[in-house]
């Protein structure tokens, strides 16, 4: 089909899907009157019952631990299936045209980027093991932590050049980092199946409400799942990087 | 203006919907993919957000003040960290695509053999 | 509903449009890390701040280092098939 007869039946049918949609969205209650039992229920059990503030994590690490164990494995079957993606790639190149790649000279930042890369790096580092760590009691979890500590060789790679990336980050760690991340959580389950309980259910010790180490076997699931995000999305981004650091000769 | 967020999300939904369909380049779709993904997020908040309550973190309030509902949060916080791996795993496709066949344009793109 | 929270979902819908109707994707790119920074304010405004800290991360600059490492690739691959084909 071509571009414009595309754009025509796309035309068309986004009208009709449109109109559906804003038929459907003004039969919707109003917003902000919300009268779902759950989130009440929820909001008033998980401090009480497992003593912990941010009642976010409660659902995800804890009542609804199943299903983030389900979206854990998601990240990582998608890391795993972008490594291999981008691995085969490299190995083909290096097959078919061994006589022609190169390691190129990489360009040297200015000495006002490198510290404000250093500052940079070091406050991220110490806001995502906060974050990581504080689980319980504040905004913060497995999932945003990690994301925001893999920013931090985001950082590293902007403001420096990538050797230096590579020189501070050993790949066979990273990977090894985010298996022990994802079987953590499994383990943990089974762990609790071990000490008499069904899969997943709470059987540690819960803490006191306001203390960051409340909350029993969420702590543990949420630093298997730091890490193993942080690890993730770092693998992601070293196998993105290999791919670049190859030109062509005499360039 | 009571349903402003449905038909934000709506308009978000089909406007990906059309970049995706009309797009002559895999990362341009790609990217018009991550957008049909936030329209999800924002009908989900729109659903569970009760009107005059807090962030549903008991930290310096008591239990028991009206908090929004939790667990759309909770579906949408890992959304967002999936969506973006999966988006990583798509550019993955398509440079691998691009290597196959010479081109980005999705209509270009040879099909599979054998 | 309140005008903030009217006024950010008003521009989270045109931060989408641009990014859609942003045709090349280096530009693309860095219009997509806008839209995430947008979607940010969105969470918070919402009372939602742990989305907020997962979209920031990701969308603003995860996501476009991403988008932009996969072009970078393809533009050395299409300059290294020109370059054997003229060998």
């Amino acid at each position: 089909m071509r571009p414009r007869q595309r754009a025509i039946v796309a035309l068309l049918g986004g009208a009709l899907l449109a109109g559906f949609l804003w038929w459907g969205a003004l039969g919707l209650p109003s917003f902000g009157a919300y009268a779902g039992p759950y989130g009440d229920v929820v909001n008033a059990a998980a401090p009480a019952d497992r003593q912990v503030q941010n009642v976010v994590t409660a659902i995800n690490f804890d009542y609804r631990a199943l299903d983030t164990l389900g979206e854990e494995y998601i990240l990582f079957a998608a890391v795993a299936a972008a490594a291999l993606l981008l691995r085969r790639v490299r190995t083909e190149r290096q097959e078919s045209d061994a006589a022609s790649v190169s390691e190129s000279e990489p360009n040297q930042p200015s000495e006002a980027l490198h510290a404000w890369g250093l500052a940079m790096v070091a406050c991220t580092l110490l806001f995502g093991v906060y974050m990581v760590v504080h689980a319980v009691t504040s905004p913060g979890g497995g999932f945003q932590g990690g994301c925001v500590l893999a920013s931090a060789w985001v950082v590293v790679f902007l403001t420096g050049d990538t050797r230096l990336l590579h020189r501070v980050t050993n790949q066979n760690l990273v990977q090894l980092a985010e298996a022990v991340g994802a079987g953590a959580y499994a383990a943990t389950g089974l762990a609790m199946v071990a000490l008499g309980g069904v899969f997943l259910q709470d059987l540690l010790p819960n803490g006191s409400l306001g203390s960051p180490l409340a909350g029993g076997m969420m702590l543990v699931i949420n630093a298997g799942v730091g890490l193993e995000v942080t690890a993730g999305f770092v693998l992601i981004l070293l196998e993105f990087l290999h791919q670049t650091s190859e030109t062509l000769e005499g360039r | 203006m009571d349903h402003l967020p449905y038909l934000v999300a709506a308009w978000l939904f089909v406007i990906g919907w059309y970049g995706i369909i009309t797009s002559r380049n895999l990362i341009h779709l790609i990217l018009c993919l991550s957008v049909v993904q936030s329209s999800t997020y924002v009908f989900l908040l729109a659903i569970g957000y009760r009107t005059g309550a807090t962030a549903p973190v008991f930290n310096d309030v008591p239990p028991g003040t009206p908090a929004v509902d939790p667990l759309v949060q909770a579906l949408a916080l890992t959304d967002v960290v999936v969506g973006a791996t999966v988006t990583a795993l798509l550019l993955a496709l398509a440079v691998q695509a691009h290597k196959q066949s010479g081109t980005l344009d999705p209509g270009g793109v040879e099909t599979m053999r054998g | 509903m309140s005008v903030l929270q009217a006024v950010v979902l008003l521009l989270v819908a045109c931060g989408g449009a641009g990014v859609v109707l942003t045709r090349e994707p280096s530009r693309q790119a860095l219009v997509a890390s806008l839209n995430g920074l947008l979607l940010t304010l969105m969470f918070v405004v919402f009372q939602a701040p742990d989305v907020a800290l997962s979209e920031l991360a990701v969308g603003t600059a995860a996501v476009p280092l991403m988008i932009l490492l996969a072009l970078s690739k393809t533009r050395i691959e299409a300059r290294r098939t020109n370059h054997k084909d003229s060998q």
